[in-house]
């Protein structure tokens, strides 16, 4: 073991080295990008000197894009804004529909309890396309088409079953004598759930609601097919950026820039909770 | 009248499994405890007496049945308002607190004053001697003191009744025959009503005014240590109680101008009638067969009819165990002076008729004790 540690430590390193260039690679172009010309962006070979811009966040700041045949309004901001609240929203009613329903799943048995919480699953391994299509008919027919209310009904089916099942497996782990025990020492039912059980399952919670939240946030079908441009999210607001007279790199790159930054911010500050939570880690009885 | 604390009424605990057939854990139990009683629930695992426990304390429904507590009709509330504190087997202590915030939970909730919570609280730890560890968190300490953090925190509260399951199990020996002797003092002197769950036939005998031998889901024998010892109601609590157990034997019944019990390949037990009273020989009657059983303490050694080979023979430090093969099984015998017999040896031996306990072959109910019937 110790002879092979040394070679085995610059082997390990190297590797990890190339998966981190790898996966970072791009994104570090992307953010090259964004403070570049289109013209500089498409020169041949690229370089990585240049004369850095802030045309591209101003353009989506203003909203207003300057291209050679004239200038075009973009929604980016309200896109932008559009994604937190459709993301933010799901979450929310997904975390207070599915945190008290993983509960039931995993302290109680019921009848037609698992199928139930099978089916729920299921909707996250059936490709949306396969649901689209009845959903654009049953949404046009109940006037959901292009609403917000309908856009965060259809993120359900992204965000519930996952804090489901994820804050299902945490309260799973939690032996129900902690709760007993509070029970037993004069509380409720209900005061038990919310004083014991939600803030021992405290980092599942928070990891299954941060994973929601990125898959809401990326979601692009959906939003595309039953929302118009007024509606839609940022994945969905990008492709306006393929406009007639070419495609706005630049402003891609710092729309990519702009809307990676809330979900980044977001998981770094909840890794650390995370970490925290994870380390306290005596759920067990 | 006595002053019952706690009455269960024809309690059935059945377990309705999906797709498998019901598990019925618990049979039509019935049991009184007086206030201020201590009372053991002894039996092996599965033997209902945690369902029990647990059925008091409303985790789990009753299937059937009522109980009741402090003149309340229980079964029917939430936990919360039963009034009873609850020591668990795994602890359950809540991670995110201290010990010491652990143990003054219930106290803060029923709104006693800081000062009052302090002072219980110092009061138990002192008595299960976590002082050192209050301040530290759950994740931290060992199994034994997270065990006796969880243990103060029942008993800190004031109950009507007070349920501890397998409140030893982690400790050491030593700590633990100090803890059971204060925990034991504690309870008569706040004449707590308790009922703790163990497997544990010394901690039982130790702790329990009562204790109630559970076997199968049914309630086998409620009585004193020594009723149990003396008089069991039948060959399970018979053989369950005392260590080691008793030797029983089936045997082959003569009851007429002598009373004589005739194990097949094995000893025979022969008395003259007028050794045995008459109530006794009646309870016998015309029975041909019975099963017969000796405690190992009412051996004796080297004289009498019968005669068996040694198998083993260890001295305990006080106490002799003779293992003996008789009628293809181990006969056990235990003497409190040395023996000097070895392995292999011939040693001859005898039951008194006092010492004999005598079960109905098919029920396996107590026919008689010794002299007297059952």
């Amino acid at each position: 073991m110790e002879s092979t540690s040394f070679i085995e430590r610059i082997l390990r390193g190297a590797a990890l080295s190339l998966i981190v260039i790898f996966f970072l690679f791009p994104i570090f172009w992307i953010l090259l990008m964004s403070f570049q010309t289109n013209e500089e962006i498409l020169r041949i070979p690229p370089s990585l000197f240049f004369t850095p811009t802030l045309s591209n966040y101003a353009a989506l700041i203003t909203g207003k894009l300057a291209t050679v045949s004239g200038t075009l309004d973009i929604a980016f901001m309200k896109n932008l804004w559009n994604s937190v609240l459709l993301s933010t929203a799901s979450v929310a009613i997904a975390l207070a529909l599915g945190v008290p329903a993983a509960y039931a799943f995993a302290r109680f048995k019921f009848r037609l309890g698992e199928d139930i919480a099978f089916t729920l699953l299921s909707f996250r391994f059936a490709p949306p396309l396969l649901v689209l299509l009845p959903l654009s008919l049953y949404f046009q027919a109940l006037g959901l088409t292009d609403t917000y209310v309908g856009l965060i009904w259809v993120y359900q089916l992204i965000a519930l079953p996952l804090i489901l099942w994820i804050v299902r497996g945490y309260f799973e782990d939690i032996s129900p004598d902690i709760e007993h025990a509070y029970r037993v020492a004069g509380h409720s039912w209900g005061r038990t759930f919310l004083r014991i059980a939600i803030p021992l399952a405290r980092p599942g919670i928070a990891a299954a609601g941060l994973l929601a939240f990125i898959f809401c946030w990326n979601n692009f079908v959906f939003a595309l097919i039953l929302a118009s441009a007024d509606k839609q999210p940022v994945t969905v607001g990008a492709l306006a950026f393929v406009t007639a007279s070419g495609i706005q790199y630049g402003q891609i790159a710092a729309a990519i820039v702009l809307s990676v930054t809330p979900t980044l911010a977001l998981a770094l500050y909840a890794q650390r909770y995370l970490v925290e939570g994870l380390s306290l880690g005596a759920v067990k009885g | 009248m006595a002053d019952i604390a706690l009455s269960l009424t024809k309690v059935d605990k059945i377990y309705q499994r999906r797709g498998k057939p019901p598990v019925h854990a618990v049979k039509s139990l019935d049991m009184a405890v007086e206030r201020g009683e201590i009372i053991a629930l002894l039996g092996s695992s599965g033997c209902g007496k945690t369902s029990t426990l647990r059925m008091i304390a409303g985790f789990e429904a009753v299937s059937n049945g009522d109980i009741v507590l402090a003149d309340r009709r229980i079964d029917q509330l939430p936990p919360a308002r039963r009034g009873v504190a609850m020591a668990f087997e795994g602890y359950s202590l809540y991670p995110p607190l201290t010990v010491r915030d652990n143990i003054a939970f219930a106290l803060k909730s029923a709104r006693l004053s800081a000062k009052d919570v302090e002072k219980r609280v110092a009061e138990i730890s002192r008595l299960v001697e976590i002082e050192e560890i209050l301040d530290r968190y759950p994740s931290s300490i060992s199994g034994g003191q997270q065990q006796r953090a969880s243990l103060a925190r029942a008993l800190v509260r004031r109950a009507d009744l007070y349920l501890l399951d397998e409140p030893m199990g982690q400790l050491e020996p030593q700590l633990r025959a100090v803890l059971r002797g204060r925990l034991k003092s504690l309870l008569v002197e706040r004449r707590m009503t308790s009922i703790f769950v163990t497997h544990d036939q010394t901690e039982a005998n130790a702790l329990a005014d009562r204790i109630a031998v559970m076997e199968a889901g049914v309630l086998q024998q409620f009585a004193s240590q020594k009723e149990l010892r003396d008089r069991p109601a039948n060959l399970f609590v018979a053989t369950f109680v005392g260590e080691p157990p008793m030797n029983v034997f089936e045997a082959a019944v003569e009851n007429g101008e002598r009373l004589r019990f005739k194990v097949t390949a094995g000893p025979t037990f022969d008395f003259a009638s007028s050794e045995i009273p008459l109530p006794v020989r009646q309870a016998i009657g015309g029975r041909e067969r019975a099963v017969v059983g000796v405690r190992p303490h009412a051996i004796r050694l080297g004289g009498g009819l019968n005669e068996a080979r040694i198998v083993s023979n260890q001295w305990l430090g006080d106490q002799s165990h003779l293992a003996m093969d008789v009628a293809g099984k181990l006969l056990v015998a235990v003497s409190h002076k040395p023996i000097a017999a070895k392995a292999g040896e011939k040693i001859r031996y005898d039951a008194a008729a006092a010492d004999l306990h005598v079960f109905d072959a098919a029920t396996e109910a107590a026919v008689s004790h010794g002299l007297e019937t059952a």
